[in-house]
């Protein structure tokens, strides 16, 4: 009986062991960077949501990816090397996303396309940047994401985007009264909220509302729709997802509340909410830097691509995603980088020529970055027309 | 020798768990140390670490105390906040790493006790689905209170908002350490591998020794029969909250060190809502109730399962489903178990015929 005790217990220990050994060889055979016909690979992990409440970000960024990779490698690759993409999920929590992060680094990544949500970004940055690996957040817009010299962005930073509202509210002299409805739990939200706020100060703006949700009460805003136009507002801001707003304004409009409605880059998408009329949407503006609709080559073959691919019009996450590939294609020509770097050298050659790349994208022509990560391009402001987006 | 034979078997049973935590942490360190070991896998353990102190700290309250506590997510969240609070604001003053995290997670342990005492007062008085119900409503309370927080610094000291920075009415010098829902930011990294297990030992030594003790046995005859308890002059009330907090201090023991493995800390649905708590809780079912080596050993299976289950994508979750209602039906199932009893004798029998054979 003791022997057997002892025996299972060994080999209890053994299987442990190989467990965990395991894992260890995968990391050493991952350092050969070539495909199997013996090409060679640049390897690019992305992470975000693909389950859970935050998935339809995550999906995007993902697919948005997958459609340049497929892209650059039908057109030879970067310098002669064929993309492999690895996709993880994170379910939008900050450990999982640290989880996934170490997957990818564990499979030999060499550059990071994420992660999508700024909670997670932040945490997986600081993780990115002990280890040295490049990062470039599609969607992470929270000022923490790209604390550290090798992150940089794709998206306007949710301050950015508070201010740039605010100014162009005010120097357009589109309205003075205004309300605004937020989701107070979302970081996104309540960070362009709380710039906006202090600039609209400067801007002769009066913020006559400012009315919060949360996460787990928004389906019903009667009570914020109701104070917004108690309090006499001109136009209400905003700075949420197209979801929640396609509610407000039904809401809004069964309220017999008819200000102008004003959002950020989270409105897009609102045209395509199931079951909502568009007629609601009819003189909504937004700031944007990606419409689905616009009439330029790039655009158009990329939503035509991803159409077909996926069965459904790509969001700003794709198009953010769809760049942040091709931006690190531009500067891994320009960094001239070869097969087999490690993704700390990696890291070190393409961290200086990042202030030096210009690249037209789907979400911004001449995107240009400064050294502490910040994209440099300007918004677009667009109305919704007869159901479409028109440049204002 | 002779001293393990007349060891007492509960303390037997005790040692055995220690040694299990022990030796497990040496062959890990030796895989660190050779370097064989996967990024992913050391990033794990960590948390690994937090979720083995969540199990047995619950089963204190479910196993021991025989009151199911949907909330234990909730003081993990105090626990958290109060630590990296600390750490964030002190991080200049406090030059060594390794002393700022031990008063860290002295803080989280009693800010989470201190909580765990104020919901313990008016839920202890409830009983059965009531009493997991309401400790239910306080973890969300917690969560949900904490997101409304805004705190920060200047020259003038502390200031506090429940609406949003604007509100804080600082000066230019001023930072803000608790941002609503954006939470704490940039907390620095101190948890390690080794502080985790110690601080796992130190938890199981805690709850075994009072378990074995003269208020674990009144804890105990509090779950088995309240009424024959109370007559013989056991103060069930006292009793109760005396588990109830130990368990919650324990669970901010475990706040403090996930707060300190990530650099950024939001009380989202994720971490600190009701999905953890019920987690943390399917750790202890599917450990064994009352089991504490169950629970570490649940805890530690299936916070890898889902991680080591990445190669099927989108399909882990479901899979991680179905595992978990086979390993719970294995476990519980009386046709099962049955089973089981009867492989167990066959193999005994052929064993024994095979002797005499």
């Amino acid at each position: 009986m003791k022997m057997k005790k002892l025996l299972s217990l060994v080999l209890t220990a053994a299987m442990t062991a190989t467990l965990l050994a395991g894992c260890g060889n995968a990391e050493g055979s991952a350092d050969v960077a070539t495909t199997t016909d013996g090409s060679a690979v640049f390897k690019i992990g992305a992470i975000g949501p693909t389950t859970g409440s935050a998935a339809v970000y995550g999906t995007a960024v993902m697919n948005g990816a997958q459609i340049a990779v497929d892209e650059i490698n039908a057109a030879g690759g970067i310098n002669g090397m064929q993309i492999e993409l690895n996709c993880q999920d994170d379910e939008c929590d900050a450990e999982k996303s640290v989880n996934a992060y170490n997957t990818l680094t564990d499979w030999g990544m060499q550059a990071l396309v994420g992660t999508t949500t700024s909670g997670c970004c932040v945490a997986v940055a600081a993780e990115a940047a002990a280890d040295n690996t490049f990062l470039l957040t599609p969607s992470g817009s929270a000022v923490e994401c790209i604390a550290y010299d090798n992150a940089f962005r794709v998206c306007f930073s949710d301050p950015n985007q508070g201010i740039a509202s605010a100014q162009y509210i005010g120097q357009n002299g589109i309205a003075s009264k205004v309300a605004v409805i937020y989701d107070s739990s979302d970081v996104y939200s309540s960070g362009i909220y709380e710039k906006f706020a202090a600039e609209a100060a400067n801007q002769g703006i009066e913020i006559v509302a400012a009315e919060a949700f949360t996460a787990d009460n928004k389906t019903d805003f009667s009570v914020q729709i109701q104070k917004a136009k108690d309090a006499g507002a001109e136009l209400v801001f905003l700075p949420i997802y197209y979801t929640e707003a396609s509610l407000i304004l039904a809401q809004a409009d069964q309220a017999g509340f008819k200000p102008m409605f004003f959002g950020c880059d989270g409105l897009d998408g609102i045209l395509g909410v199931e079951n909502f009329d568009i007629t609601l949407a009819e003189d909504v503006m937004l700031l944007t830097p990606f419409a689905a609709d616009a009439q330029d080559e790039l655009t158009k073959k990329f939503v035509a691509t991803y159409n077909e691919k996926f069965g459904e019009t790509p969001n700003q996450f794709a198009a953010d995603a769809y760049d942040a590939v091709y931006i690190i294609k531009a500067a891994a020509e320009k960094a001239g980088l070869a097969a087999g770097m490690s993704p700390s050298d990696v890291c070190d050659a393409l961290v200086p020529v990042m202030t030096e790349i210009t690249v037209d994208g789907l979400t911004g022509e001449g995107m240009t970055w400064s050294a502490d990560g910040e994209p440099s391009k300007a918004p677009k402001a667009v109305k919704i027309k007869d159901g479409v987006y028109t440049a204002m | 020798m002779k001293k393990l034979k007349t060891m007492n078997k509960n303390t037997k049973s005790n040692m055995i768990t220690y040694l299990m935590v022990i030796v497990a942490y040496v062959i890990v360190q030796i895989f660190v140390v050779t370097g064989n070991m996967s990024s992913l896998m050391e990033g794990l353990l960590v948390p690994v670490c937090t979720y083995v102190i969540l199990a047995v700290s619950l089963n204190l309250t479910v196993g021991i105390l025989g009151e199911l506590s949907l909330g234990h997510a909730g003081f993990m969240c105090v626990g958290a906040f109060a630590s990296a609070l600390f750490s964030l604001g002190m991080k200049d003053s406090i030059e060594n790493d390794l002393l700022r995290f031990i008063i860290a997670i002295i803080i989280a342990a009693v800010s989470a006790a201190l909580a765990g005492i104020l919901v313990g007062i008016p839920v202890l008085r409830l009983k059965g689905d009531y009493l997991a119900i309401v400790t239910l409503a306080f973890g969300e309370i917690i969560k949900n209170f904490i997101n409304a927080i805004y705190l920060g610094v200047d020259a003038n000291g502390l200031h506090f908002s429940m609406k949003d920075t604007m509100d804080l009415g600082m000066g230019a010098d001023g930072t803000v350490l608790i941002k609503g829902a954006q939470g704490i930011t940039g907390t620095p990294k101190c948890s390690t591998f080794t502080i985790a297990v110690i601080l796992i030992l130190i938890s199981l030594v805690i709850i075994n020794n009072l378990v074995n003790s003269r208020t674990g046995r009144a804890v105990m005859s509090i779950r088995d029969n309240r009424i024959a308890a109370e007559s013989v002059g056991i103060n069930i009330t006292k009793y109760k909250l005396i588990a109830f907090t130990i368990s919650a201090s324990l669970a901010g023991v475990a706040g403090a060190l996930y707060a300190h493995n990530l650099s950024t800390l939001m009380a989202t649905p994720k971490n600190f809502g009701y999905n953890m708590s019920i987690m943390i809780l399917v750790f202890v079912v599917l450990g064994g109730i009352g089991n504490m080596r169950g629970s570490v050993i649940a805890a530690i299976l299936l916070t890898l399962l889902p991680e080591l289950l990445r190669g099927l994508a989108d399909y882990r979750m479901l899979i991680y489903a179905i595992v978990l209602i086979f390993m719970m039906l294995f476990n519980w199932s009386p046709q099962f178990i049955n089973f089981r009893k009867k492989m167990m004798a066959k193999i005994k029998k052929d064993k024994k015929a095979e002797k005499e054979a």
